[in-house]
């Protein structure tokens, strides 16, 4: 059944084509907000995606770096941390719409609870692994906690903040897939949807493709960013 | 604040020959039922090179982190220059074992942070004459603007001792410095740690006070080594004096029955009378 439906019900090679060229044709074309191009509604999915990204970092980059350096903090937030993080941030679309009665920030509040754990969870790794030679150094030379946070803490966490940030990214990425196809508004998601919904799989197929190429790019900076905060 | 503005000052100054740079009086360091450090007590005079040495788990490692401040006696007290040490202090400054430069600093900054936070009395151009001439002295200089990564272990602990001496301390203090270090590097290294301490007008170190397990260095630097028994129940098991004029010449050294003795006495008593079984 299963090779059947492979033969005769998905698009063929050619037909993906095909769809892939015509979305990329006119790919920034604005016909109201049930109707863009293919690269404008990526732009609001991306947008959405770096909004509730950004958020999440600012408030889990300063949250890990507290569990990281306070033992207390960490125990009390860790059971927190580990029993939200399993759960699907959709089921957190409910209440996003309770907190801002519109679908818009909900979905990019989705995003911002996907982007928090990762990031939480290896930076409070990062920070708590200041080894002890470089903890001597600070008290010997009598850094200000000012000094230590910027010249000893943050550098020594900066390769496993970013590995967290890249985590988080990835992550939300996949998600607001589908979060666009529960909010039903604009963005790659929702033109999923759409295009199953008007039984149109070539158009399906390549949304696949560009959402697929689209994560790769990010994922590829975000090792270039790795990189370059890496100091061994 | 009041110390990081009084200090660093010359020995002369400050030291009445009767008050040691260091006292360490009825020293005991217990961690739970563990006992590190059982009864030392040590004086150590103005501008004497003194090093401590002992089987691993002698606590001689803890004798100096008492002495640096990072650590506190659980009995007794540590006192420079007649003030109990309660903490750190840019009157002291370290060279630790594994060099503990800071990888995502240049070799300068390493110095400039160094000094930022030791020296808060220096200006920006006192700050970066004196790196200047911390980096020049250990020959670092033109390497001032690489990663600690990209250097060698000889030149890494040059680096770490250009930090340590740039704050201009009254004691250094050395952590197994040249452990990790080649033979020929080894000795280039104690000797400009030598001339450092001897020009003591210019670097304002008065006392070293140096951890090793090395029998030949201790004797080359030190004007006395304390030697420790093994732990736990760590306490000072002798103290010898090095009876030799300075400048010493390490061929001359070798041959001379006064250097025979100690280390006979020496290896007698690590390898006999405090033996292990590692």
């Amino acid at each position: 059944m299963l090779l059947s439906a492979l033969r005769s019900d998905l698009p063929k090679l050619s037909e993906i084509g095909a769809a892939l060229g015509t979305l990329l044709k006119d790919p920034w074309y604005n016909r109201g907000p049930n109707d863009q191009g293919i690269l404008n509604l990526l732009l609001s999915s991306l947008k959405r995606v770096f909004s509730g990204f950004a958020l999440g970092a600012l408030i889990a980059i300063p949250m890990g770096v507290v569990m990281g350096s306070v033992p207390g903090v960490r125990r009390a937030l860790d059971p927190v941390v580990q029993l939200l993080r399993p759960v699907s941030p959709l089921a957190w679309f409910p209440i996003g719409l309770v907190l801002f009665k519109s679908a818009e920030p909900a979905t990019v509040f989705i995003i911002f609870i996907t982007a928090l754990w990762p990031t939480v969870i290896n930076t409070a790794f990062g920070v708590s692994g200041v080894p002890q030679d470089f903890k001597n150094v600070a008290r010997v030379f009598q850094f200000t906690p000012t000094q230590y946070v910027l010249r000893v803490l943050l550098p020594y966490a900066l390769p496993h903040i970013v590995t967290g940030l890249r985590i988080s990214f990835g992550i939300a990425w996949m998600v607001i897939v589908a979060a666009e196809m529960l909010s039903g508004k604009s963005g790659i998601g929702f033109f999923v949807w759409d295009a199953w919904n008007a039984l149109n799989l070539p158009n399906v197929v390549s949304a696949i493709l560009i959402i697929g190429v689209t994560g790769f790019t990010f994922d590829q900076l975000f090792n270039v960013l790795e990189k370059k905060v890496s100091y061994v | 604040m009041s110390e990081v503005l009084t200090l660093p000052q010359k020995s002369s100054a400050i030291a009445s020959p009767l008050t040691p740079a260091l006292a360490i009086q009825g020293v005991h360091r217990r961690y739970g039922s563990f006992v590190a450090l059982e009864d030392v007590n040590l004086d150590i005079w103005p501008g004497e090179f003194v090093s401590i040495i002992g089987h691993s788990g002698c606590g001689k490692s803890t004798l100096l982190n008492l002495i640096a401040g990072l650590d506190h006696p659980t009995e007794g007290h540590v006192q420079i220059l007649g003030r109990t040490i309660t903490g750190p202090g840019p009157d002291r400054s370290m060279v630790f074992q594994n060099y503990s430069l800071l990888p995502w600093l240049s070799v300068r900054h390493n110095v400039t942070e160094a000094l930022k936070a030791a020296r808060p009395d220096m200006n920006g151009t006192e700050r970066e004459q004196t790196t200047d001439h911390a980096l020049k002295t250990v020959g670092l200089w033109p390497h001032q603007h690489k990663r600690p990564t990209a250097l060698s272990g000889g030149q890494r602990q040059r680096v770490a001792i250009a930090r340590a001496f740039a704050v201009h301390p009254r004691v250094l203090l050395l952590d197994e410095p040249f452990g990790a270090l080649d033979a020929i590097t080894k000795g280039k290294l104690q000797d400009e740690l030598l001339g450092m301490w001897s020009a003591e007008g210019e670097s304002g170190i008065s006392n070293v006070v140096m951890v090793t397990h090395d029998i030949d260095e201790a004797i080359y630097l030190s004007d006395r080594i304390v030697v420790m028994s093994n732990g736990p129940r760590a306490h000072i098991h002798e103290v010898l004096t090095v009876d030799l004029p300075r400048p010493r010449d390490r061929a001359a050294l070798v041959k001379s029955d006064t250097y025979l003795d100690l280390k006979a006495h020496m290896l007698h008593l690590l390898g006999t009378v405090l033996a292990t079984h590692a």
